[in-house]
């Protein structure tokens, strides 16, 4: 009886140890919400998905600068991997809960996460400092005339080819037209190259050529305009020209399986010089890089992609979108702050050096030391219209659908029509 | 059994009482004393049950409950009530055709090679000889390995450039992806079933052998009547465990080919993970979820009372019956 007695204090004395721990934990999250600024102590959580190099750093360095000129403001960085990012935030979220600063891309998914009242309108936060940016790239993260996210990042989405390899199939200027292209296509595959690397287990990156296939033939408002119906001229046509490419057999050995940033995916490919292009978006030359570990150098060229002969588009109209984010609901104020520290000319300049990003901020651009990102930038900030990936401007369901459907057509197991008629059915149901 | 008897005393000592106070008393006492046994019970069952109910229960309950509506699981519950919608167009889904056609050509496939593969190997394995005990771990190892290094491993070995030269692009080629993914599943699990059958084997009493050995029994007719008959019950375990665990396969199809090329792999989690996590479609991703759960679980009460029956005594299928 007495060692029982004696058990249970012990057990007691425990509980309320671990009770006190709770407490003091509950106090402490306590502070950070209702922070109104000043010395009080608050803690900033931060999900991104730059989880390896050349970012993760910039962005651990950036943290610790601003914690070091605001003793008061802790930082918890948690990098996780794109995928994990999506189901992590997805889980919380359904908690009604939200972190106080995350990964987004604007579109469909962010006016979901709007509609749910999980993120801040920045609208009127950073209405003083917002010219710093370019309009341009603001125009994803702007829902129903509000902003809900900054972007650090902002690109297009074009062709990069292997100028050596187009010499060695007697190509000297890339094509600018779609019948230009498949002929290339078809000059490349006679000198033993293959044409085009894809992977086909990621699936986005088909979803491109299918995207600015419809960009060029409808012209740039086609997706604007579409009002959930996909089953238009333009998108079969989309469809039956990307049938055409896929009919030439373009793509590396096994492409159905290859992922994209992968040592034997579609970037490695490329930085192998295995395949003499890939359809892309700005981060390309890096990945392409990180992957293969060989340098292209000057041999990487890029060029927009190709108008389809009487089509509405133009060929500077792009395709494109980048990475931001976006503030939780109940992040504290100083968030905000930190975001504009985040996305001053200096910080970016920092990210800009990595060549993993083109700056949104005006004047960080004279950090990219690659020539062709500042192309690609040049490009995108004079561009006639843009139009945000499919997958990320839609509602995800949405998106999801365009990517398996298009994905189906170039493996051959669905036509144009089907794949048009299935997106519309999956855009109506939303 | 003492205290039945204590009973008997007592009511023979007070016969003065009437029988329907006697009865009442008995009645009473009895009562009291099932009720002191069940409280120990629950008391005893209680922690078990709490976290049961807290994370098996109650996301059943909610997936159900979830599985009713059209919801993107943003911002707190759901509220926009479809009906059986969700099960209608789910029914209608060639996907989800698609993914009860692999698994019924996995378990077809599994039953037919891999088990019987593992059975061969058990019994080799209980034949004396030097080291046994190498091979039995040689063979076990694979099932301790990650899900993901193995299926890392594999995408190595099939990879269309470099791989094994005969297997090369098997997982980027919708037509045989399924028998590639049936490859690694063997690789991977029928260790498992071979330790489960060698325990098995090492519970059929020798003499039983001798005997039959001793009658003029042939090998084969030992193994076809003696050993087979009283494997029986293992072998059942383990084709039950083999076809469960086809229903929830997702991990090894994740890292493999999250399903793909064109749907060629995908199973029902895989599907259910890509509307939920993908898609956001979290109400329909809930009745994928409760049509896997059902499809389970009808399966694992027809198994238990048909085919199991003489193996689970007292398990809940059967308890009526027994008594």
């Amino acid at each position: 009886m007495l060692s029982l007695t004696r058990r249970s204090v012990a057990l007691g004395a425990a509980a309320m140890l671990a009770l006190a721990g709770c407490g003091g934990g509950g106090g402490d999250k306590g502070g950070s919400s209702g922070g109104g600024g000043g010395a009080k102590k608050v803690t900033i959580e931060w999900w991104h998905i730059q989880n390896t190099v050349p970012l993760r750093p910039v962005w651990d360095q950036i943290a610790k600068q601003y914690m070091a000129q605001h003793p008061n403001v802790t930082i918890k960085i948690q990098p996780i991997e794109n995928e994990a990012f999506k189901a992590k935030l997805t889980t919380t979220t359904q908690s009604g809960k939200a972190p106080d600063l995350f990964q987004t891309w604007g579109g469909g998914v962010l006016k979901q996460q709007a509609d749910a009242g999980l993120v801040k309108d920045l609208t009127q936060d950073v209405q003083p400092w917002i010219g710093n940016l370019q309009q341009i790239a603001l125009k994803p993260y702007t829902i129903d005339g509000k902003l809900y996210g900054l972007p650090f990042d902002n690109g297009m989405v074009g062709f990069w080819y292997n100028k050596k390899l187009f010499k060695q199939a007697g190509i000297d200027t890339p094509p600018t037209t779609w019948t230009g292209l498949l002929d290339d296509v078809k000059k490349l595959k006679s000198a033993g190259v293959t044409p085009i690397a894809v992977a086909g287990k990621a699936k986005w990156p088909e979803m491109y050529y299918w995207s600015y296939l419809a960009l060029r033939i409808g012209g740039a408002n086609v997706f604007a305009n579409a009002n959930n119906d996909f089953s238009g001229p333009a998108f079969v046509q989309a469809g039956q020209k990307l049938k055409e490419l896929a009919d030439l057999q373009p793509f590396q050995k096994g492409y159905l399986g290859a992922d994209y940033d992968t040592p034997n995916g579609q970037a490695a490919t490329v930085g192998l010089s295995k395949a003499a292009m890939e359809l892309m978006g700005q981060w390309a030359p890096s990945v392409e890089e990180a992957q293969s570990n060989k340098k292209l150098g000057d041999d990487l060229g890029f060029f927009p992609f190709p108008t389809v002969e009487g089509g509405k588009g133009q060929i500077t109209d792009a395709f494109g979108g980048g990475n931001g984010f976006a503030v939780g609901k109940d992040a504290p104020p100083q968030t905000i702050d930190f975001l504009k520290y985040f996305l001053s000319v200096q910080s970016q300049q920092m990210a800009a050096a990595t060549g993993a990003i083109l700056p949104t901020a005006k004047g960080a651009e004279t950090a990219l030391k690659d020539p062709r990102a500042l192309e690609v930038l040049k490009t995108v900030s004079g561009a006639s219209a843009f139009q945000l990936y499919l997958d990320q401007a839609y509602a995800p369901a949405v998106g999801q659908e365009v990517n398996d459907q298009v994905s189906a057509l170039v493996a051959g197991k669905a036509s144009p029509q089907q794949v048009a008629e299935a997106i519309t059915k999956t855009a109506k149901s939303q | 059994m003492a205290r039945p008897g204590l009973t008997d005393e007592r009511s023979r000592g007070t016969a003065t009482m009437s029988r329907t106070e006697l009865l009442a008393d008995g009645g009473n006492e009895r009562r009291r004393r099932r009720l002191r046994r069940w409280l120990t019970i629950t008391l005893f069952l209680l922690p078990a049950l709490v976290l049961f109910m807290l994370l098996v229960l109650a996301p059943i309950v909610i997936a159900g409950y979830a599985s009713f509506f059209k919801w993107n699981g943003l911002g707190g519950p759901p509220t926009d009530y479809v009906g059986l919608d969700n099960f209608r167009t789910l029914l209608s889904d060639e996907v989800f055709h698609q993914d009860l056609w692999h698994a019924v050509v996995l378990v077809g496939l599994s039953l037919v090679v891999q088990l019987p593969l593992a059975l061969g190997i058990a019994l080799l394995l209980n034949q004396r000889f030097r080291g046994r005990a190498v091979f039995r771990v040689v063979f076990f190892a694979p099932y301790v390995l990650s899900e993901v290094i193995a299926g890392v491993l594999f995408t190595i070995l099939f990879d269309p450039e470099t791989g094994v030269k005969f297997a090369q692009g098997w997982l980027a080629d919708p037509n045989t992806v399924l028998y590639a993914l049936f490859i690694v599943l063997t690789w991977k699990y029928f260790g498992f079933h071979m330790i489960i059958y060698l325990a098995g084997r090492q519970n059929v009493p020798q003499e039983l052998l001798d005997a039959a050995a001793t009658d003029g029994a042939t090998g084969w007719q030992q193994f076809r009547h003696v050993t087979l008959p009283l494997l029986g019950p293992t072998i059942r375990i383990s084709v039950f465990l083999s076809i469960i665990g086809v229903i929830q396969l997702f991990d090894m199809v994740w890292v493999l080919t999250t399903g793909g090329p064109v749907h060629g792999s995908e199973t029902l989690a895989v599907t259910m993970f890509n509307f939920g996590f993908k898609r956001f479609q979290v109400g329909y991703a809930s009745a994928i979820s409760m049509s896997m759960f059902v499809i389970s679980l009808v399966f694992a009460l027809i198994y238990q009372r048909f085919v199991m029956r003489r193996d689970v005594q007292g398990a809940i299928t059967v308890m009526g019956n027994q008594g």
